[in-house]
């Protein structure tokens, strides 16, 4: 068992150090895997684990975008005069501050996104339920009207970030490995954390939170907790999304609330709630679809993803692999009350 | 920030320009407070929260602007957008509600949720992203040398929308399907127990629901702007004003309806038209947290 | 012996029903006190005033010489004084040994505690525990599956992980198979004697609490009837006429 996950890990890291080399031509769509894997598993840390359903994370992929833009274009120019001139004229940029830019402009991103987590969560998390999702939707539109209105950064036309110095293709693999990276960071890191007896009591809290209360468990601190290490990862998400995309606006590239805000909840479903693969093979599996069938739908594409929500939601709501836990609980460890494992020891 | 401090003044130094918009914001809040009623009758009844209530709204707008672009009169357009929703809400409930109504509450939210995306791209590709209205070429009554307008068209459209409201509270309140209703909404069980087809009134709810909120967005049409993705604005209303009044509360739905559309106002005025979005939501935000700390005192969470 | 919960002349009520009116009662520390009472008597009342269920109309109530009427659930559980439900609530989509590893005292480990897996001592400790409630052979099976009155005992397992100082049992024995009652009440004592918990128990059974309890009081109609050892409280004339006159 041991010896097959070894390799099951050596082939999927292979597989994704190679990507990029092989399948040159879909290099952003393989960026774009990664970032729907990274959102995914985010968004299962509070959704599937906990039990905290947000349909606001997307905030903080909006957030990282700005401040990583903020913070790289501050730390050369001011900002006001830069989104003024609307990108165009005098702004230019050398590698180094470039870098420079880049790595402090994602870590800040994370860092801000973080801390807002906790801020806003600490009035979020006293919602349950319902009330959190759509206090959670209502501050990821209130974030995306208040920024298209911020003429500072640009207000509703955007703000675009420096061109990456190199040639295109080579940025494209510098923006696949950044992702990469992050998701590989991000899956180790959830691996240990759902070990560990903090990750057993968010699993506590999603079961029954009235319960954990009784039982002393500090339930506020440990969602914040939770929350701002997700948003952590979402924010870095969105720097690197920042700097790849070069250009973004607020509403339908930054906060985009019904785009990859709901992607991410679907991916979850998709692939299975509260588990540690099922987010990644869901966003696999809904990055398939969509790229496979997006340009035969004729402009009836967002019809066709709002239907799929619905399908999934409906129909699919455990997943493939709650799917699979249900048909081979075996598999999974779970044991059934039958004689052998009666007297088991 | 010179601007918004400008228009707080101008409040003070004309009052009258208040009043103008409380009436403007009375008279669009008797139209939220429409939608809001029909979202407080299905969460209450079969504990739905419906996210494409908006939407429904929508729809509705434009089932009236479409008829009116044939050359349909205008305030037939109310009648038929509440046919059409009601049609349209039958078959969503059927589709997608039903099979939902036993499940976990963000099951239903994200259902709705995903409805709401496909109505609003359907209406985007069918109708096109421009903003709509149509014009009832009603004359306009001014008061105070002009300051203040009143168009006739919205006098109408407030006088519509009190008489639907009133009709279907004397539905709830007399007819057999509204006792029904009502008993649902009490206990599912036992209704069902006493021989009342639950399924029955959920498809009925859900339908007059859907259209109610059409009525209303083909109120809306007459007196204001629709676009297709103007939808999830008008659910955020619907949910703040039901959240701040409370279910099976009618007259605090009326209230907070008249309220939000108020507050509304005077917040595009202080800060400018491109702030409507972020105002409807902030105050949902606003009171969520007023909401919480009432439960806190009873050592209580919001669920 | 000194005083580790004091209520005083708590009163509440809900809409116009009174279920509580004016209680005072102290549970001693390191004691076993017993809370009975005619159906309807306001016994459960009482237990969720002291635990933060809802708010109180009038009164105090202390722990350890603080006032917690104000405070929230999860604060007062903070401070050591747990409460078990009547209808049983324990993980049931997780396994006993994990039910009883969630339990392990939160309130006591700093952030870097919580954010280390568990250790063989964790293992042992639960598995002593369930040995300890008569579970041990169940313990890898998913608790949703037990019958009640084995969720029951996995409640009370998962109490004692907890370590608390102070014990609120909501009938313990309610739902237990008879035979059972015996080695129950035994295991009630010896959490007591041997893990120093204080114990405040409502209990229906009269049998389980005048072997049990060294004090017992007496509610009923939301009002205290009586206190007093378990004789007294036998002896007590309104007492048997509140269980009499209850039906």
């Amino acid at each position: 068992m041991a010896k097959n996950k070894v390799i099951l890990y050596a082939v999927v890291l292979t597989i994704s150090f190679l990507a990029p080399f092989v399948f040159p031509t879909f290099g952003t769509q393989l960026a774009t895997l990664w970032l729907m894997i990274i959102v995914a598993m985010t968004w299962d840390m509070t959704g599937g684990q906990m039990g905290y359903n947000s349909l606001g994370n997307i905030f903080f992929y909006g957030t990282g975008m700005y401040v990583a833009a903020v913070i790289s274009i501050g730390m050369v120019y001011n900002v006001g005069d830069y989104t003024n001139a609307a990108g165009g004229g005098i702004f230019e940029f050398t590698d180094q501050q470039y870098f420079t830019g880049l790595v402090l402009g994602i870590i800040g991103a994370g860092l801000f996104c973080s801390i807002t987590a906790l801020i806003i969560g600490y009035i979020t998390f006293g919602l349950r339920g319902p009330y959190f999702a759509i206090g959670t939707l209502g501050v990821a539109i209130a974030g995306g009207e208040l920024v298209s209105n911020w003429d500072w950064v640009g207000g509703g036309q955007g703000i675009a970030l420096p061109v990456y110095p190199g040639d295109l293709d080579e940025g494209k693999v510098f923006f696949y490995f950044l992702f990469a990276v992050t998701g590989i960071v991000l899956f180790i890191f959830l691996k240990w954390f759902y070990r560990t007896r903090f990750g057993a009591a968010i699993n506590a809290i999603r079961d029954d939170e009235e319960k954990a209360d009784a039982m002393g468990i500090h339930t506020l601190r440990y969602k914040l907790i939770t929350w701002a290490i997700a948003a952590f990862f979402v924010g870095v998400a969105g720097g690197i999304s920042g700097f790849q995309l070069i250009h973004f606006e607020p509403l339908e590239t930054a906060y985009q609330t019904i785009n990859l805000g709901i992607f991410m909840v679907v991916c979850v479903l998709l692939g299975g709630k509260g588990t540690l693969w099922g987010p990644i093979v869901g966003a696999i599996l809904f990055h398939l679809f969509k790229e496979v069938t997006w340009n035969y739908f004729l402009g009836w594409q967002w019809v066709a993803l709002g239907a799929l929500i619905i399908v999934t939601v409906v129909y699919f709501q455990d997943g493939v692999l709650g799917w699979l836990m249900h048909k081979r609980p075996e598999w999974f460890g779970i044991r059934v009350e039958n004689k052998s494992s009666g007297d088991a020891r | 920030m010179d601007q918004i401090l400008s228009n707080i003044s101008l409040l003070f130094e004309f009052p009258v320009v208040n009043l103008k918009i409380v009436i403007d914001g009375l008279m669009i809040g008797a139209l939220f407070a429409l939608a809001a009623y029909g979202l407080a009758l299905v969460w209450g009844v079969m504990n739905v929260k419906n996210l494409a209530q908006g939407d429904f709204v929508i729809a509705g707008g434009y089932v009236s602007w479409w008829l009116v672009q044939q050359g349909v009169p205008p305030l037939l357009g109310v009648p038929a957008a509440f046919i059409v929703m009601w049609g349209i809400g039958w078959v969503a409930y059927k589709l997608v509600i039903s099979r939902v109504i036993e499940r976990d509450l963000f099951t239903s939210l994200l259902a709705t949720f995903g409805l709401a995306i496909m109505m609003a791209q359907i209406m985007n590709l069918m109708f096109g992203s421009d903003t709509q209205s149509v014009d009832l070429g009603y004359k306009t009554l001014y008061f105070f040398d002009e300051l203040i307008d009143v168009p006739i068209a919205k006098l109408i459209g407030v006088l519509m929308a009190a008489t639907l409201a009133a009709g279907v509270i004397i539905f709830m309140k007399s007819s057999r399907m509204g006792q029904a209703i009502r008993a649902t909404a009490q206990d599912a069980r036992a209704a069902r127990v006493l021989g009342i087809d639950t399924e029955k009134v959920y498809a009925f709810t859900f339908s007059l629901n859907a259209a109610i909120c059409g009525a209303a967005g083909a109120i809306i049409v007459m007196v204001w702007l629709i676009q297709p993705f103007y939808g999830i604005t008008h659910s955020i209303r619907a949910f703040v004003i039901v959240t701040a009044a409370g279910l099976g509360n009618l007259p605090g739905v009326i209230a907070a309806g008249l309220g939000i559309g108020a507050l509304e106002q005077y917040g595009a005025h202080i800060f400018g038209i491109g702030y409507q979005q972020a105002i409807a939501v902030l105050l949902l935000l606003l009171v969520l947290i007023i909401r919480l700390f009432q439960q806190l005192r009873n050592r209580q969470v919001l669920k | 012996m000194s005083r580790i919960i004091e209520v005083e002349g708590v009163s509440k009520s809900y809409g116009g029903v009174v279920a509580n009116k004016d209680v005072s009662i102290t549970v001693e520390r390191g004691g076993i006190t017993g809370l009975i009472g005619p159906n309807g008597s306001g016994k459960t009342t009482l237990f969720n005033s002291i635990v933060g269920y809802h708010p109180i109309d009038q009164g105090s109530i202390k722990f350890e010489g603080n006032e917690i009427s104000k405070l929230p659930v999860q604060k007062i559980a903070r401070l050591g004084l747990l409460r078990t439900f009547q209808q049983t609530r324990i993980y049931g989509a997780m396994n006993c040994v994990e039910n009883m590893l969630i339990s392990l005292p939160h309130r006591k480990m700093s952030l870097l505690d919580a954010l280390k897996t568990n250790t063989k001592e964790d293992y042992d400790h639960a598995d002593h525990l369930l040995e300890f409630v008569g579970l041990y052979e169940k313990r890898l099976l998913k608790s949703g599956d037990l019958s009640f009155g084995q969720q029951k005992l996995l409640e009370f397992a998962m109490a004692l992980m907890n370590e608390p100082t102070c014990l609120l049992l909501d009938e313990p024995t309610a739902g237990i198979n008879p035979t059972l009652i015996n080695g129950l009440i035994d295991r009630l004592r010896r959490a007591n004697s041997e893990f120093g918990i204080t114990l405040f128990v409502i209990e229906h059974n009269m049998r389980v609490i005048m072997n049990m309890a060294e004090t017992i009081y007496c509610l009923a109609h939301g009002e205290l009837l009586a206190q007093g050892t378990p004789d007294q409280i036998q002896n007590d004339q309104s007492v048997i006429d509140a269980y009499l006159g209850a039906h």
